[in-house]
């Protein structure tokens, strides 16, 4: 299969192969994805999290219908964790968009965390560059919020919507050092359930606190089971983009993104260089043989292999 | 039972032979190193007197037909008469079905029961895409009341009962059924029978749910209602335990569920407005039947003195019959092989004994050949026969609760209640039955269970005879039924040609009044009715209730 | 770095008796692969679509309901048109015998019927799998 010539044909096939070399670090996805790099920036790209259950998956379904109503394009990456024994998962958010798989204008992914550090943040990013050369309109990332990992990946979002539900309290507390400042938008979830509004008005509180200059998160009362609120989470979500835009921060946001991924490409590319090093016995046992026999010291040891690496390039 | 002094008596004793047995032990260990019930009841290697010191007999006990019905809801059980033999049956087209009803009430069978295809179940006509492949597989499609008056053609519904497996939409089942009636001139007072209309099984265990909880629950207290005053004698709900079994769960966890379901459905009839004592008499119970014989008697026990005890105290009834345990059984077809299948006949012979010194008031027995198709008329046969030898021949009947009193069936009975009663604590503190449906918690304990039993049998810890021990070289085997795959052709056929004969108008201006009554809080089951009247069809039907209610999500917890 | 393995677990039909799907997808899982669960009542349209947007090794479906005959091939047909028939497909559930070289024929690698050691269809599919 020609992947390239797939990706940019509108194959749904060849993205998903695409996908899963990224995810398994295959060099020549890489080239791909340098090759069509020049097509990305187009998507709007969305984070979803919040405590498990909070109906996440369920939100993410009904902004799908409602964008795709407007003849947008979708795609979705939907994480789930790896379980750390067996590296196994069960990835069960499609379960809530059924509906959504025969769409043609919609791509939907499930994602395992993988365990490695880095390296689910790695693929989703991966997996957001497809979609986004796909030519998908938006791209929306579920993610528990609960780990950093998590929190790593959802930040590469233009918007994050927090997902929350009624009777939360404590757990708003809890969740608030740290992850309650990634949110742009907090949906309440489950307002059909008694205490929403207190929930809302907790996270009001809590946003008083924290204030920021000239952004105010909005809170918005959602029962996305039976879609009431969803329109109402849109255009949160617009608005939020329209100061992103007005503001220059959708610049420096991306810009900071940015950063981060490539540093994060940066680190990893060197932790391979090393673990190559160490494998590559021959210069590592000759420097050590060196400080062994106190020809040299550790530090100077540590200096010279510095060196090798820059002549050989990480 | 006994007193201080002979209980010392009996524990020196005891303690002394068990001094001998761990001799014995030590040169020759038991089989296993520890011996448990299903629902992880660890059994000893022998029960005593000790164990049942503390039962008071009237208070835990009692006579048969006296609270808390421990030993059985009637006076005479079956010394009076054996339980309903009821041969769960249905097949693909009603013509068919109607001909097997007749063969089987001339073979003796005591009451009609009526399985549905899974269209029916779902509230989809058998011409609707998801219908394909599927119209007539597991049971009888219906699409309108043309269908179940070809169903009941000849069978006088005065005197027979009928039971229905049929839940998302009894209520629409249920209105044709007494549509029929109308027709061959039986009053709906005089109709008996059951639907099974127990939704929170389906959500757990079940999967043939059609809308959210809070309607379905609605749906469910509107039949309550309605057949509280215009069809008295039909049993409106069988809150089923059976699927929840299949499902995996233990024993103790079937007893747990079932009675926090039946919990729930008392809770939303209680608070629309209803008595109790007005329709909690007509709730009824529906029971698996595992080959652990002693803890199935056990199990059926303990649900019967729970319930009871709920009834009373947690429900304030007052009525005796609102506090009984009335329940159907039927063989655990999850028991059944595909290999060696004749195994199967003594399997349910185990399984028939249990759910009869277990006191049920009905059962259907499966057929060898479940595990491999729907069952043949011959396999049919001998699963009733098998029914028949232990009602006429096996001599169990001819006391009541003959196991009572045994140490370790008394042991027993008390821990499985405990265990229920404590799932049933956790699941209040849930917030009830529904609540904890959609959390998942129900499903992953079952889940839980059913893997761990799927495991201990891919260890060889647990031995299914023919399945991972005792194996032989079989060929395939032959003359399994299959259902001809033109019964979709033809039930579209005949939905065609039944919207073109009957009034449309009519059929709209009922749909109509439909839409506006599920948009209030009026009762549905007379507008239901209306519609089915108008040959409506169930698609038509559930497609108004499903575009005012919306449809249920499933909750998945692997 | 052993990539898992992707199986998309699938209930056709509309018959929702999922122990054994659930117990299979734990199984593999707990084999280390990665599950897609996707529910019940899937069309088949809907578990192809899914098979190919997951980029899945194997399609693995149970149904009890005897609809099998009409659904099971439908999705390898479905694959086929799709391009994408590298992808193996499984099938479990209540299915007489005397319907497994009809199923096998129409392309269905393997039917396990009940009674199969999970560890039996988690071979099958580690050794038959397309290798990318
Ligand atoms: N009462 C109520 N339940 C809802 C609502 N939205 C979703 N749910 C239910 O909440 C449960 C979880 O929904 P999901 O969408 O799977 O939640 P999630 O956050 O994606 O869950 P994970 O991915 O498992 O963390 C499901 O049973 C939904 O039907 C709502 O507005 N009200
Ligand atoms: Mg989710």
């Amino acid at each position: 299969m020609d992947i390239k010539a797939g990706l940019l044909n509108n194959n749904k096939r060849a993205a998903a192969r695409l996908i899963t070399m990224l995810e398994n670090g295959i060099e020549e996805a890489l080239d791909i994805i340098k090759e069509c790099y020049h097509l990305t920036g187009h998507a709007r790209i969305v984070g979803i999290t919040g405590p498990p259950g909070a109906g996440k998956s369920t939100v993410t379904d009904k902004l799908a219908k409602a964008l795709r109503k407007e003849g947008l394009t979708v795609g979705i990456i939907a994480v789930d964790p790896t379980s750390p024994f067996t590296g196994g998962a069960i990835l069960g958010d499609r379960v809530r968009m059924s509906d959504l798989s025969t769409d043609p204008g919609v791509f939907i992914r499930s994602m395992g965390t993988r365990g490695a550090l880095g390296g689910l943040s790695k693929a989703a990013h991966g997996a957001v560059k497809v979609l986004d050369i796909f030519g998908m309109d938006y791209i929306f990332i579920e993610t528990v919020g609960v780990g950093q990992s998590e929190v790593d990946i959802v930040k590469l979002a233009d918007t994050v919507i927090m997902v929350m539900v009624p009777g939360l309290g404590d757990d708003i507390q809890a969740i608030k050092a740290g992850i309650m400042e990634i949110g742009d938008v907090f949906a309440v979830n489950k307002s059909d359930r008694d205490g929403a509004e207190r929930t809302a008005a907790e996270i009001e509180a809590m946003l008083d606190f924290n204030k920021q200059e000239d952004y105010r998160p909005s809170v918005v009362n959602l029962i996305a089971r039976d879609n009431v609120g969803v329109d109402k989470l849109l255009e949160a979500i617009e608005n939020h983009r329209a100061y992103l835009d007005a503001s220059g921060r959708y610049r420096s946001r991306k810009r900071d993104s940015l950063r981060t991924e490539v540093i994060e490409i940066f680190k990893e590319n060197v932790i391979r260089s090393v673990a190559r090093l160490e494998e590559d016995t021959n210069v590592l046992e000759e420097l050590t043989e060196s400080v062994l026999e106190r020809r040299i010291d550790p530090y100077t040891a540590a200096a010279r292999l510095m060196d090798s690496f820059t002549e050989n390039g990480v | 039972m006994f007193d201080k002094e002979k209980l010392g008596q009996i524990k020196e004793a005891r303690e002394k032979w068990e001094n001998g047995v761990s001799k014995t032990i030590s040169k020759q260990p038991e089989r296993k190193a520890a011996f448990k019930t299903s629902s992880g009841v660890e059994i000893k290697r022998l029960y005593t007197p000790e164990d049942v010191a503390d039962l008071d007999y009237n208070d835990r006990l009692s006579c048969p037909g006296e609270y808390p019905y421990t030993r059985g809801v009637q006076s005479t059980m079956y010394r009076g008469k054996f339980w309903t033999m009821r041969q769960y049956a249905g097949f693909a087209t009603a013509e068919e079905s109607n001909k097997r009803y007749k063969y089987l009430l001339e073979q003796g069978q005591t009451g009609l029961s009526v399985a549905f295809d899974l269209p029916t179940q779902i509230g989809y006509d058998s011409d609707h895409a998801l219908s394909e492949g599927e119209v007539g597989k597991v049971g009888v499609a219906i699409d309108s009341l043309k269908d179940m008056e070809i169903l009941f053609d000849g069978i006088p519904l005065d005197k027979v009962s009928t039971s229905m497996t049929i839940n998302a939409p009894a209520s629409v089942l249920l209105a044709m059924y007494i549509a029929v009636g109308e027709k061959q001139g039986v009053s709906s007072e005089q109709l008996s029978g059951t639907i099974q209309n127990d939704i929170l099984k389906e959500y757990i265990a079940r999967g043939t749910y059609i809308f959210p909880v809070e309607p379905s629950m609605r749906l469910i207290t509107n039949i309550f209602e309605y057949c509280s005053q215009q069809v008295p004698k039909w049993n409106t709900i069988s809150i089923s335990g059976y699927h929840i079994r299949e499902a995996g769960s233990t024993a103790a966890q079937e007893v747990a569920f079932t009675l926090a379901d039946g919990i729930a459905y008392v809770e939303a009839a209680v608070k629309a407005g209803l008595d109790v004592d007005d329709f909690a008499p007509r709730l009824s119970f529906f029971f698996n039947s595992h080959n652990d014989l002693l803890e199935e008697v056990s199990k059926f026990r303990a649900a019967r003195r729970l319930w009871a005890k709920i009834m009373k105290e947690r429900f304030h009834a007052k009525s005796v019959k609102s506090m009984m345990l009335r329940f159907h059984t039927q063989t655990g077809g999850s028991t059944l092989t595909a290999q060696q299948p004749d195994n199967n006949i003594v399997r349910v012979a185990i399984q028939t004994l249990a759910a009869v010194l277990g006191g049920t008031q009905s059962l259907h027995t499966n057929s060898k050949d479940e595990a491999l198709a729907l069952p043949t008329e011959d396999a049919v046969r001998i699963a009733l026969r098998t029914q028949q030898i232990v009602a006429y021949e096996s001599g169990v009947t001819e006391t009541i609760d003959p196991l009572a009193g045994s140490y370790y069936i008394e042991s027993l009975t008390d821990q499985i209640e405990g265990l229920a009663a404590a799932y049933i604590k956790k699941i209040d503190e849930l917030g009830g039955a529904a609540k904890a449906i959609e959390k998942g918690y129900i499903q992953k304990e079952i889940q839980d269970s059913a893997y761990a039993y799927q495991k201990e049998i891919e260890s060889g810890d647990r031995v299914v005879v023919g399945m991972n021990k005792f194996q032989v070289k079989e060929a395939a085997p032959k003359g399994l039924l299959r259902v001809d795959p033109v019964v979709g052709e033809l039930q579209k056929k005949k939905l065609e040609a039944l919207r073109a004969e009957r009034d449309n108008q009519k059929v709209e201006a009922a749909l109509e009044a439909l839409r506006n009554a599920a948009k209030s809080d009026d009762n549905l089951m007379p507008y239901i009715l209306d519609a089915v009247r108008a040959y409506g069809t169930l698609g038509e039907i559930c497609g108004v209730l499903r575009n005012v209610f919306g449809e249920y999500q499933q909750s998945i917890i692997l | 770095m052993e990539r898992p393995i992707r199986v998309v677990v699938a209930k056709p039909g509309l018959d929702g008796h999922d122990r054994g799907a659930k117990v299979v997808a734990r199984a593999l899982r707990d084999a280390g692969m990665e599950v897609i669960y996707t529910g019940l009542r899937q069309t088949p349209e809907q578990i192809v679509e899914t098979a190919i947007q997951e980029d899945a090794d194997c399609v693995a479906m149970s149904i009890l309901s005897g609809a099998h005959n009409h659904l099971f091939p439908k999705v390898v047909q479905l694959l086929k048109e799709k391009e994408a028939e590298d992808i193996l497909v499984v099938g479990g559930g209540v299915i007489p015998e005397d319907d497994i070289p009809g199923l096998l024929e129409a392309g269905i690698s393997a039917i396990f019927t009940p009674g199969t050691p999970t560890t039996v269809t988690i071979d099958f599919i580690r050794e038959n799998i397309r290798k990318k």
